[in-house]
């Protein structure tokens, strides 16, 4: 027996190697292609920016220390202009607010359709699951400019856009989480004759929604940066201040710098509490 | 038996059920209550009267259909036919679209379903609606007159001493002193192809093909397929090559942006991980410099960034590379404190040191999590990229906020629309579809 062994082994041994040599020689191409894609995106994405890169790095601190130095000067005016520059924030955090509300409830609804199992019309979930990539794929600003071409300024057509996104987005995860539902409650429902809204309500929601709130709220954390930003593009809330005062430019520096320390400040406090319940949330599961 | 134990819980039961039956109405009542609160703090009510519904209109008609002016100058005589009022769609002398016609210094217009306008000598111009009449307008000293067939001004005409439109579902035509113009509305997206200079425009898509493969040049310097191809790219009215071009910038940002970030962020991982880091210092840094890099947002890094780079790629992919280092940095370092130390052990009893402890050991158990993070970032990048690139100035979201500021040219918006969200699409099915291949691959490698 042991003669049969040594040849296999060997024979085996090789087979290995073989199969090592080709994995290393295809891990190695792959790496090379990346390093090369990276090093020519770097230096064609260089060569088409307006500034050089080695040139702007020597410049890089221009902006923020002309900034602070300006907001320095100026430093017993900052918690005015903070307190001045609050209504803008709650706006902005309005604004991340209700998009989450009305778009996580949007998706809801879309999650349920589009879920199997759980959809009425199972013949219609690819239909709606397309309705879903479709808003996903729509960037914010797209839907907020045309809005405010529409609607005029304020906060409404970075709210509409920012929900429109967020109902593709939270009802593709709902519905990833919906799936992983157990399904012996609606059966059970439906035995003692529950309609749909009662199957869903009483069957499903019970069971996903720690998993749809936890999304929901790392959602609303996406929708502040979001809104922040939709506000300097377009028009609406501490985003928009914000564009005002870079665009006047040397003078108005303390504000820039205001803002961003309330922008930081809410962005990381929102982010903990948040992080903090949807610990609670997943765990209480 | 059970009945009485079921007697002794039922107070409690029912106290937790109208508790939380209290606890859901409650929930209700705050959102609705924080609905009617915003109702109210974003002026609900007042958008109604702000909203413009004929910009709609114009956006909509945009969207899917152009307009022709033809122009007459009333001092001169002169006629121009443009599309979209544009020199760049202006017809050559001596040509006109089929619904034109022309004899010396008469213009019959035929704008469909029986409107016609004919254009007489160097002022007088006539609207013939069907069923109503001949509109008659001419100059009477230096004021418009107007005549209609029963000597009442229609609603739809909007006539002054100086200028006189009239607004069909056909077209529409204005009358000033100095210049008479018809636009006529024809759906699709005009010279989407072809510019009016080109020898290829006006032709069917038979013709062109026959063309492509017939040997006589059109354009004797290019092949046909050439010259058509050339043409078509060169579009002095779509301007293809820098659509492309600026879809080619977005996803060029989005990539080099990920990736930078993942590269950066994947040895600082290593120092924030409680396991590989054994300094509490060293990962308190780390994790705030994560913490630091989150919280300042896309927005502010862009703006700073745009002021030392100016606008462009590199800007919008460093801005990206800057935020989501401090992401990436915090989820990579949380797989890392996931990882089974068995393997390292095995490694590492084998005698490898510290580099191929990590090699071996870490990173095949981690290179799954890390990937997919990485992929999907990719594809939600694709659609950051587009509003970076509208804040620093570069790629398509550039393109699209300055036909968006021009308010005028909606059908291109519409255009790149389209485009942006074909991308967005593309981009995620790619790496949906590398997720899946590069996971598996992994999975059963390692059974």
């Amino acid at each position: 027996m042991s003669d049969f062994a040594a040849p296999r082994a060997n024979s085996i041994e090789e087979g290995y190697l073989e199969l090592m040599r080709k994995k290393r020689l295809y891990g190695g191409l792959t790496l090379l292609i990346f390093v090369l894609l990276m090093v020519s995106g770097f230096l064609l994405a260089d060569s088409r920016n307006a500034g050089g890169f080695w040139d702007g790095l020597s410049h890089l601190l221009d902006f923020p220390s002309s900034v602070l130095s300006e907001a320095s000067e100026k430093i017993s005016l900052l918690p005015g202009i903070m307190w001045k520059v609050l209504p803008l924030l709650i706006e902005t955090l309005n604004i991340a607010a209700v998009s989450t509300l009305v778009g996580g409830l949007a998706a809801v609804v879309l999650a349920l359709l589009s879920t199997r199992g759980l959809a009425p019309w199972p013949w219609a979930i690819p239909f709606f699951r397309r309705c879903m990539d479709l808003m996903r794929a729509f960037p914010e600003i797209v839907i907020a400019l045309v809005l405010i071409f529409i609607l005029g300024g304020g906060p409404v057509p970075a709210m509409i856009a920012i929900a429109f996104h967020t109902s593709g987005a939270l009802g593709k995860l709902f519905s990833e989480v919906a799936e992983n539902a157990d399904l012996k409650p609606v059966e059970g429902l439906s035995s003692v004759g529950a309609s749909w809204m009662q199957r869903m309500w009483l069957g499903v929601l019970p069971q996903v929604m720690p998993n749809w709130m936890s999304y929901a709220l790392l959602r609303f954390e996406i929708n502040i940066r979001a809104s922040a930003i939709l506000g300097f593009v377009g028009s609406g809330g501490i985003g928009y201040e914000l564009k005002i005062a870079m665009q006047w430019g040397q003078g108005r520096y303390d504000e820039v710098v205001a803002i961003f320390i309330v922008l930081f400040l809410t962005i990381v406090l929102v982010d903990q509490i948040s992080s903090h319940l949807r610990q609670r949330l997943v765990k209480g599961s | 038996m059970q009945s009485a134990a079921a007697q002794a819980i039922l107070p409690e039961v029912t106290r937790q059920f109208s508790r939380k039956r209290l606890f859901a109405f409650g929930s209700v009542v705050a959102v609705l209550g924080y609905l009617v609160y915003v109702f109210f703090a974003f002026d609900i009510l007042g958008l109604n009267e702000r909203a413009r519904w004929d910009n709609a209109n114009v956006l909509v008609a945009d969207f899917w259909s152009y307009k022709t002016h033809v122009v007459r100058q009333n001092r001169t005589g002169d006629i121009k036919i443009a599309i979209e009022g544009e020199n760049k769609g202006t017809w050559p002398e001596g040509k006109s679209p089929d619904w034109v016609e022309r004899q010396g210094d008469r213009v019959e217009i035929d704008l469909g379903e029986g409107h016609r306008v004919f254009y007489e000598g160097k002022t007088d111009a006539l609207y013939r609606f069907p069923g109503y009449g001949d509109i008659l307008l001419g100059m009477e000293g230096r004021r418009v007159k107007l005549t209609t067939p029963d000597g009442q001004i229609p609603d739809w005409i909007n006539a002054s001493n100086t200028r006189v439109a009239i607004t069909t579902d056909q077209g529409r035509l204005t009358f000033t002193r100095a210049k008479t113009e018809v636009f006529h509305y024809e759906p699709g997206w005009e010279l989407f192809f072809f510019t009016l200079d080109s020898p290829f425009y006006g032709r069917s898509f038979g013709e062109l093909v026959g063309l492509a493969f017939s040997s006589e040049r059109v354009v004797p310097e290019r092949s046909n397929i050439g010259a058509m191809w050339h043409d078509f790219w060169h579009n002095k009215m779509w301007h293809h090559a820098e659509v492309f071009g600026a879809i080619f910038e977005t996803v060029l940002m989005a990539f080099l942006g990920t990736m930078t970030a993942a590269l950066v962020a994947l040895p600082m991982a290593f120092m924030a991980a409680t396991n590989f880091s054994p300094f509490m210092l060293v990962r308190q840094f780390f994790r705030r410099i994560f913490d630091f890099a989150r919280g300042v947002d896309a927005l502010i890094w862009t703006i700073v960034l745009s002021r030392a780079f100016g606008p462009g790629p590199m800007t919008g992919a460093l801005a990206i590379a800057l935020t989501d280092s401090g992401s990436f940095g915090k989820m990579f370092s949380e797989a890392l404190e996931n990882v089974d130390n068995k393997q390292i052990d095995g490694v590492s009893s084998t005698g490898a040191h510290p580099l191929q402890r990590y090699r071996f050991g870490v990173i095949p158990q981690v290179m799954p999590v890390l990937l997919s993070q990485i992929l999907y970032y990719l594809e939600s990048n694709t659609r950051s990229a587009t509003i970076i690139g509208a804040i620093t100035g570069g790629g398509i979201g550039l393109l699209i906020t300055q036909a968006m500021y021009t308010q005028k040219d909606w059908e291109e918006v519409c255009y790149y629309i389209i485009l942006i969200v074909l991308m967005v699409m593309a981009m995620d099915s790619f790496s949906g579809w590398l997720r899946r291949k590069l996971i598996k691959g992994k999975e059963s490698g390692l059974a």
